[in-house]
């Protein structure tokens, strides 16, 4: 494979916080070089990119995506999830096992690593259930299942309940250093709830959940990591309280870590309006005071990154009542775009954006990529953080189109996504001459 | 009727209380006093929605409701066709899009829902060329219930300007206290909320109500004393501990309605369970205005019809 010179760059690598112009060498699928200032010694018949002065930045890495293969084909596949993230400058995405079957076992971790490999654009790295069958009941093996390909352990869409199989998991995955995530609802709490407990759902007429469904089994986890000393993710945090429940753990020395999506930084559950139920969501949309402290904790490192919780759900699923249609919301294509909103917003810089959607998750996962060093692999997105453009869910990658951002004003795109040294997407736009 | 004189009401649907000003409002209630009237003639009949199809669409069993309707559509002339749907037989949700699209379809100018989820008639408005009149979806709005209630106090009290008006009991799962709620405190009532805290919704202080946990105290200086039903599946446990508890602490009975004004009027939505939120001598005693609700129903739903006529087609 020939070499790729990316010149003229705004170079910003999150995982060190450095930003200046300069210009990065790839060579068989890795980055060869980086230069701060000066463009490196490109080597003779040399593949160019001018990047136009745009910033180019470590790939995105999703740690949440909900794909559908195996078993739901007809809401998202592996290549249409993989056409998604790469148009929307992620290069690594982990795919959920909530399937059918579910991702319990070696093999069918095996299967969607060739699958994946055999028909998708970017990198794809498999969560393994925690329990058998997402039963919340059995632990699944641990062990195997890592070793099969497996880079982290949760039971997706649900929380694991019973507080001594979850003693049990953190227990046994602190002996091979695997990472929990946990979906922090109680759902005896949550029950019929269908959005965020407060006045707008009692105007609604809709059953709300309360925070503390969050709050009661993050506090519990946090208790059961004291005890066994397992590495614990919240997959997704969403109130205020969460936020100094998490910040007390970490600042205990815990090994503990939390999420956000993106749509509980953007939205809150005044976009719910007339019942959208593109916007009904697990954690639900919450009060614009928590999406305040959740940007504050992204501020202040409380909070570690950033996921897209990319979940395709078709017409049948969400054409309906709000209170009985599907949880979830598209996201991985629109994740770096809906980010930038903070960006413009003045709430957080691009730099603290990029550690938590890239450096971040890599350093969880304990991959290589999100960064700019040479040796890592060459998974980069060009970003133009100022492009302006009206989002239309028709011209959207994925299979579904159940955006809470169509017809939304967006600012920024992807511009431009390597995997590995190769051009997995770039837009239409005559500044990125090849 | 009134349909020259009274002001255009200016609305596609009757979605909801929310959103009515206070002129449309009373605009409607006062094409509803003509109904009254013309209600207790012999001839009983007009031709103002002559042609016309209107199609009563139910996805939850309702008796009093859906033949008001049913008798208002045909006092105006219209063909009414009565659609029962059980919700249980059928995928619910994709029932409700297909059925929109269907009755659509079939060229109705009228359709009144109802629907067990709340939002359900505003994602069947958006579906639909015709008008559509919400007869309660879930626990959000029941608007025709709140202006029947309006009305009703109206012709006994002169006015609502000022009045204290008492909702008891199982607020929470209440289309019928939300709409009114929004309604009387439209028309200038005070509103006070009564009912066990675990049936009252997160935020209802909000609503700009005064919140009674305590029955005899939220009655006190009250105008008019109006009744929640509560659902059997609610009464074991699960909501409050059981009926005998409820009625105890929250059922209308002579002792404490005696708390609220002497000439305090009591009102139901209806169906009654008697002996759970209300005592059978109050709800059939000299105070109650429950069977004259009824007859405010038919009256209430002709203004409705009527006045979202003028929006049709050649209306």
């Amino acid at each position: 494979m020939s070499a790729l010179l990316l010149s003229n760059a705004q170079l910003l690598d999150p995982a060190t916080g450095r930003e200046g112009p300069g210009a990065v060498l790839v060579r068989d699928g890795r980055i060869a070089d980086v230069a701060f200032g000066a463009a490196p010694g490109a080597p003779e018949n040399c593949e160019r990119i001018d990047c136009g002065g745009l910033t180019l930045s470590p790939g995105l890495i999703d740690l949440r995506a909900f794909v559908g293969e195996p078993g739901a084909e007809h809401r998202e596949t592996l290549a249409s999830a993989s056409a998604a993230a790469a148009a929307g400058g992620v290069t690594t995405l982990v795919c959920m096992p909530d399937t059918n079957p579910v991702i319990d076992g070696p093999a069918i971790v095996d299967f969607v690593l060739r699958r994946a490999r055999d028909t998708a654009s970017v990198n794809v790295l498999p969560a393994a259930a925690i329990t058998k069958g997402l039963a919340g009941r059995e632990m699944t093996e641990f062990g195997l299942l890592a070793e099969a390909g497996a880079v982290a352990f949760t039971d997706g869409l649900k929380a694991v309940t019973n507080a001594q199989v979850m003693r049990r998991a953190l227990t046994y995955a602190r002996d091979f250093g695997a990472l929990l995530m946990q979906h922090v609802e109680e759902p005896d709490l949550v029950a019929e709830g269908v959005m965020n407990e407060g006045e707008m759902a009692s105007r609604l007429g809709l059953i709300g959940i309360p925070r503390e469904a969050e709050t009661i089994m993050l506090e519990r986890d946090i208790r059961l990591v004291r005890l066994t000393g397992g590495r614990y993710h919240a997959a997704m945090i969403s109130t205020a309280d969460s936020v100094e429940i998490v910040r007390r753990a970490k600042e205990a020395g815990l090994p503990v870590t939390c999420g956000v999506s993106v749509n509980n930084l953007v939205l809150n559950e005044g976009d719910i309006g007339h019942y959208r139920t593109f916007c009904k969501l697990s954690p639900p949309l919450r009060r614009e005071d928590d999406r305040q402290a959740v940007i504050a904790a992204l501020n202040e490192g409380v909070i570690d990154v950033i996921v897209s919780d990319h979940n395709p759900q078709d017409v049948e699923t969400k054409r309906l009542p709000f209170a009985e249609a599907a949880d979830g919301a598209l996201g991985i294509e629109t994740l770096l775009g809906a980010s930038l909103r903070l960006l413009h917003t003045g709430d957080v810089t691009l730099t603290t954006l990029l550690k938590a959607l890239s450096a971040n998750p890599a350093k969880l996962l304990g991959r290589e990529a999100g960064r700019l060093t040479a040796g890592a692999p060459a998974d980069l997105v060009l970003i133009d953080p100022d492009l302006p453009y009206v989002l239309d869910k028709r011209q959207l990658k994925s299979r579904s189109k159940n955006s809470p951002f169509d017809e939304a004003r967006l600012q920024g795109a992807a511009v431009l996504t390597l995997v590995e040294g190769r051009v997995v997407h770039r837009s239409d736009l005559s500044a990125i001459a090849a | 009727m009134t349909a020259q004189t009274a002001p255009a009401f200016p609305h596609r649907h009757l979605l909801g209380i929310e959103g009515l000003s206070r002129p449309d409002i009373e605009s409607l209630l006062e094409r509803a006093d003509a109904a009254v009237a013309l209600s207790r003639q012999v001839e009983k009949k007009r031709t103002t929605l002559r042609g016309r199809t209107q199609i009563n669409l139910f996805f939850e069993p309702s008796t009093r409701t859906q033949s008001s309707f049913e008798l208002a559509g045909k006092r105006l002339g219209a063909d009414v066709m009565n659609m029962s749907v059980a919700s249980s037989s059928v995928k619910k949700g994709e029932t409700l899009i297909d059925t929109a699209a269907t009755l659509n379809a079939m060229r109705p100018d009228i359709i009144v829902v109802r629907h067990h989820a709340a939002g359900a008639v505003h994602l069947l408005a958006r579906k639909v060329d015709c008008a559509v009149v919400n007869a309660g979806d879930g626990a959000h709005e029941h608007p025709t219930q709140a202006l029947l209630d309006a009305l009703t106090i109206r012709r006994n009290k002169g006015g609502i300007e000022g009045l204290t008006v008492a909702i008891c009991g199982d607020v929470l799962h209440s289309r019928v206290a939300r709409s009114n709620i929004i309604l009387l405190q439209a028309l200038g009532a005070r509103v006070r909320v009564i009912g066990p805290s675990t049936l009252l919704p997160t935020g209802i202080e909000r609503f700009g109500v005064e919140v009674f946990t305590n029955m005899r105290e939220g009655l006190k200086g009250c105008d008019i004393v109006m009744m929640l039903r509560l659902q059997r599946e609610r009464m074991n446990g699960s909501f409050v501990p059981s009926v005998k508890e409820y009625f105890r602490y929250y059922g209308l009975d002579g002792d404490k309605l005696a708390l609220a004004k002497p000439d305090a009027l009591v009102m139901h939505p209806g169906p009654m369970n008697r002996g759970v939120e209300i005592a059978s001598d109050i709800a059939d005693g000299a105070q109650s205005l429950i069977r004259e609700q009824v007859e405010m129903g038919v009256a209430v739903r002709m203004a409705v019809l009527e006045a979202l006529a003028t929006h049709l087609p050649n209306g």
